[in-house]
């Protein structure tokens, strides 16, 4: 899977998890451009994705990204 | 899409037409998702749980504080959710030497908040038990360690059910058992509770919701009160129309083993109050043979409350079921292996609760145990006696076509009913009445024990609980009135219910003779009653004008002092 099918796959479950199907994420995408990405959807996010690549992020690592191209890059180092 | 992420969407429907019921949801931990699950949830079983967080770790403060926003809110049920992690931390902090003492302290706290909430609230309190953790520092020998958490923390959980037996309006959600049917590994995530502070993860919570929901359903009436049963294939292995009475597997043939338990499973459910009912497509003969004659069957016709097994379709079996035993459709729950008749029954009747048996009957039994298909908030001892107690109904009707006259046939029944007022001995039954009967309930307000207390307390209100006996058993307490005084000459009928098993019966005339009597007696005037419609009530749409009400702005009025008792064929008992 590269970073473009990885981003597609992500925008999927954020669609799904936030019930918006007008959501499109970029690598530079951050919780302030989406309305719906609050502190507390945000981990419904997380273990969504976790859930959907059968990975598991580090508790530190979450709180690393700056943006989803942060998470895009955690999850090409589990998945590779 | 995650369960948890359907319960979300919930929350987007409309919930106009469902049971309201003002929940508050205090926790140590972080709870938001939680309450939005338990929301999802209440939509799906049909209720509207009005959720009120108190803010993050505010348990004592709502609690003990009397002009507290918890008080304000003024909630029907409380969930009080202390966690495992953070009685682990409490436990931490301790000297060594204090930790054996930690179940014990929990349980005087516990007491501490429910009598504080008692005293201003007659809300019925949720408590969650304790998911184990085994902190590892023991070993298996924390077994042998009274102040090891291993053996505090179970402990608390035994102590907890000790508390909750002796304690009425105080229910325990069993958080432990859920985190041992989903496994430790999936209820709890480590980096969700240190990066959130919550300690159920979003995989296990729409179980923990569906739990909290089931349990709140019960105590507003959502019980589920029969299981019926297919036979070939669900309660035994094999077909025994094909297979004859030798070839069935049950006992020690075949995969038999599975069949025994989980008749086992059923006469259980038998023994704590649950119907049994059969619906089979058979020769009736052919499928009760195994009940009569097989050796290892667990279950026999005496378990059995309706044997319904001919070549009807299964829809109209269960109707039949439930016409014959009075209860709603939705009050059953229907196994059987076949899928066909399985989505047929869903599909024509989608107030059956028709589980997705699992292929191999090696499962079934423990997918059934994760459904938590009967929930309770109470049992009595009648519970016990109710199979045969509709089996005597049966007799009963069976004999009463052998009478022409209907009335020749209830005078020879010997019929007698006990009146008293509320007290302590009856009231468990009183409310456990108040919250099943839906069909012949004028007002349908719920009340629970705590609720019923209050009103044998109260100077304002007149309680009466009615038995029915004859010749052939005691069925018990079978209806309810609660009158209120309204002014000097007026009493209201605030709540009018009755058990369906013993319609026409003349029971009616019998309780109205009784309260009007009473209110002439106390000087009252006016006896006024109210219906109110529900989606199950119908029958009793016309018992006021029936009884000679008179209809007056909405409401029906009796002149007590001008009424002239009606006939009846019930003697009263006793004073």
């Amino acid at each position: 899977m590269n970073k473009e099918e990885i981003l597609q796959a992500v925008t999927i479950v954020f669609r799904e998890v936030l019930d918006n199907d007008s959501i499109v994420l970029t690598e530079r995408t951050t919780a302030k451009d989406i309305a719906e990405w609050d502190s507390l959807s945000h981990i419904h996010l997380v273990v969504a994705v976790e859930k959907r690549f059968r990975i598991r992020f580090g508790s530190r690592e979450i709180l690393g990204w700056k943006d989803i191209g942060g998470m895009i890059d955690s999850i090409v180092t589990k998945v590779s | 899409m995650d369960a948890f992420t359907r319960l979300k969407k919930n929350l987007k429907e409309d919930f106009s037409g469902m049971q309201p019921v003002r929940v508050a949801l205090l926790g140590d931990t972080a709870t938001q998702w939680l309450a939005q699950a338990i929301r999802g949830a209440g939509y799906e079983r049909g209720l509207d749980l009005r959720l009120r967080e108190a803010d993050f770790s505010q348990i004592e403060q709502q609690v003990y504080d009397p002009s507290s926003r918890l008080y304000a809110f003024d909630p029907q049920v409380i969930l009080l959710y202390q966690s495992s992690q953070k009685l682990l931390a409490a436990y931490n902090i301790l000297e060594p030497e204090g930790r054996r003492d930690l179940a014990q302290s929990r349980i005087l706290q516990v007491d501490s908040l429910r009598a504080a909430i008692r005293a201003r609230s007659t809300a019925s309190i949720i408590y969650y038990n304790y998911p184990e953790i085994d902190d590892g520092v023991f070993g298996s020998y924390a077994n042998s360690t009274d102040s090891s958490f291993v053996f505090q923390v179970r402990k608390l959980n035994y102590e907890l059910m000790q508390y909750a037996m002796a304690q009425e309006g105080f229910y325990i959600a069993d958080l432990a058992i859920l985190q041992q049917q989903a496994g430790r590994s999936v209820f709890y995530r480590p980096s969700v509770y240190i990066n959130t502070d919550m300690e159920i993860s979003i995989e296990a919570l729409p179980a923990v919701a569906g739990a909290t929901t089931s349990l709140i359903g019960a105590l507003y009436g959502r019980i589920r009160k029969c299981l019926v049963l297919d036979l070939d294939n669900t309660l035994w292995g094999g077909v025994i129309g094909d297979d004859g009475l030798e070839n069935i597997e049950i006992g020690a043939l075949g995969i038999g083993k599975a069949f025994t338990d989980l008749q086992y499973w059923a006469l259980k459910l038998r023994q704590r109050g649950i119907l049994l009912a059969v619906c089979s497509k058979n020769t009736e003969t052919v499928a009760r043979q195994p009940f009569e004659s097989h050796p290892d069957m667990v279950l026999g016709l005496e378990d059995i409350a309706v044997f319904q097994a001919n070549w009807n379709n299964k829809v109209d079996n269960i109707r039949q079921i439930g016409t014959a035993l009075n209860i709603g459709l939705d009050s059953m729950v229907f196994l059987d292996d076949n899928p066909f008749e399985r989505n047929m029954v869903r599909e024509v009747l989608p107030e059956v609760l028709v589980p997705e048996l699992p292929e191999d009957p090696a499962e079934f039994l423990e997918y059934l145990y994760s459904l938590h298909l009967f929930e309770t908030v109470s049992l009595s001892a009648e519970d016990e006696e109710r199979t045969k107690m509709y089996r005597k109904d049966s007799e009963r009707g069976a004999e009463r076509l052998s009478y022409n006259d209907e009335e020749t046939y209830l005078a020879s029944l010997n019929m007698g009913s006990r009146v008293e007022p509320f007290n302590p001995f009856n009231g468990p039954r009183v409310a456990q009445l108040s919250q099943r009967s839906n069909q012949f309930n004028l007002r349908t307000v719920r009340y629970t024990d705590a609720q019923i207390r209050g009103l044998a307390e109260s100077p304002d209100a007149y309680t009466f609980s009615f038995t029915l006996e004859d010749r052939f058993g005691d069925a018990g307490i079978i209806c309810v009135i609660i009158l209120r005084k309204e002014t000097d000459e007026m009493l209201f009928i605030d709540s009018w219910f009755m058990s369906c098993r013993v319609l026409r019966r003349g029971m009616e005339n019998f309780t109205l003779n009784t309260v009007a009597g009473f209110a002439r007696q106390k000087g009252f005037r006016y006896l006024r009653g109210e219906y109110l419609p529900t989606a199950k009530n119908e029958m009793v749409r016309d018992h006021y004008r029936s009884l000679g009400f008179l209809e007056d702005s909405g409401g029906w009025l009796l002149d007590v002092q001008t009424y002239r008792p009606l006939p009846t064929l019930v003697n009263r008992i006793g004073k």
